[in-house]
């Protein structure tokens, strides 16, 4: 009972005040709200990823009669796009390395693993954004036929995902830099962690469905 | 003040628990290549009947390790799996309901999807 009356203090252990007791409140299930958010968000958004890719594959050889022009399938550098996804592929262990630096207070080397995520991140942006415009001047706009639309709705939402990914893990990094975000809050890391480890898996469903599977 | 600092430690040592160490991670990161590199193998040598199914056992073995070592699903609460896999089987129906409302029922006077294409 102590213990409870002395947490309802402003000013809590490790400079923990009132406003994080508040967001840390012990759940019925023992697992942080914020965590189990994370986890439905990934959930529903398989769903929007699975009808993205389910569109793609019923369209993907139909140009149709009013539309002419190439589909991506015939465009596809998998030399090219077998860099990137691998690119992609370890980002996903410097994301993991980030989160076990914290994890283990070792700020530096937390700075140092979120920004060679976001870099990387940002490395499969520019290879996305040099593979679009490489296809549009082969002659595949987003308009072009029906395939080329869904390719197009795919990759991009993709690599919005991506994107939001690159301004989490920067803004991260700022909020650990400027020492507002320390080890007693490694969750934060962790969440944003399984965010970035989803759009990896993502993309390793599309490599595979999409680029590979003729 | 003191049983607070000790749980929140032990919590902390349990956290630890969870997952691999850094060099544990490298290691999975190096299986996902290897990996990769047979999945790219396949556009460049000829497998036959078995370059689909093997391409989708690879990604679906990919798929696993990083949900399961980089997500820490393997070390998390089940509760995650439970919520993850509902959201991944709701993504399978989708993708079996389109299948089979816009290929295998077509309606028999005519293409239904030729008059979008």
């Amino acid at each position: 009972m102590t213990d409870v009356a002395e947490s309802s203090t402003s000013e809590l252990a490790y400079g923990r005040t009132e406003w994080d007791d508040y967001h840390h409140l012990p759940t019925n299930t023992g697992l942080t709200n914020e965590k189990i958010t994370m986890w439905s968000f990934l959930g529903s958004d398989c769903l929007l990823f699975g009808s993205l890719i389910s569109t793609y594959l019923l369209l993907r050889n139909r140009v149709g009669p009013a539309t002419s022009g190439p589909t991506a399938a015939d465009l596809f550098d998998i030399p090219f796009t077998s860099v990137s996804s691998f690119v992609l592929l370890m980002s996903s262990l410097t994301m993991v390395l980030a989160v076990t630096s914290i994890q283990r207070a070792e700020m530096e080397r937390c700075k140092l693993w979120l920004l060679t995520t976001a870099a990387l991140g940002a490395i499969f942006i520019a290879g996305q954004v040099y593979e679009f415009t490489s296809f549009y001047r082969e002659g595949l706009g987003f308009t072009t036929n029906i395939s080329s639309s869904a390719f197009y709705t795919l990759t991009g939402f993709h690599g919005v995902h991506v994107s939001l990914g690159i301004v989490m893990l920067v803004t991260m990094w700022a909020l650990v830099s400027g020492g507002q975000l320390g080890p007693e809050r490694a969750e934060t890391i962790e969440i944003i962690g399984l965010y970035w480890h989803f759009v990896d898996i993502v993309w390793i469903v599309i490599f595979a469905v999409v680029y590979l599977i003729p | 003040m003191e049983t607070v600092a000790a749980s929140e430690e032990e919590a902390h040592e349990e956290h630890h628990d969870h997952g691999l160490s850094d060099v544990g991670y490298i290691k999975i990161a190096l299986i996902l290549g290897v990996l990769t590199a047979v999945e790219v193998a396949t556009y460049f040598w000829d497998f036959g009947i078995l370059e689909v199914p093997s391409l989708l056992i690879l990604m679906v073995v990919k798929f696993q390790i990083v949900v399961s070592y980089f997500m820490h699903l393997k070390f998390d609460s089940k509760v995650f799996t439970y919520v993850f896999v509902t959201g991944l089987i709701l993504a399978c129906a989708v993708f079996a309901a389109m299948g089979t409302s816009m290929v295998f029922w077509q309606n028999p006077s005519g293409c239904d999807l030729s008059a979008f294409c």
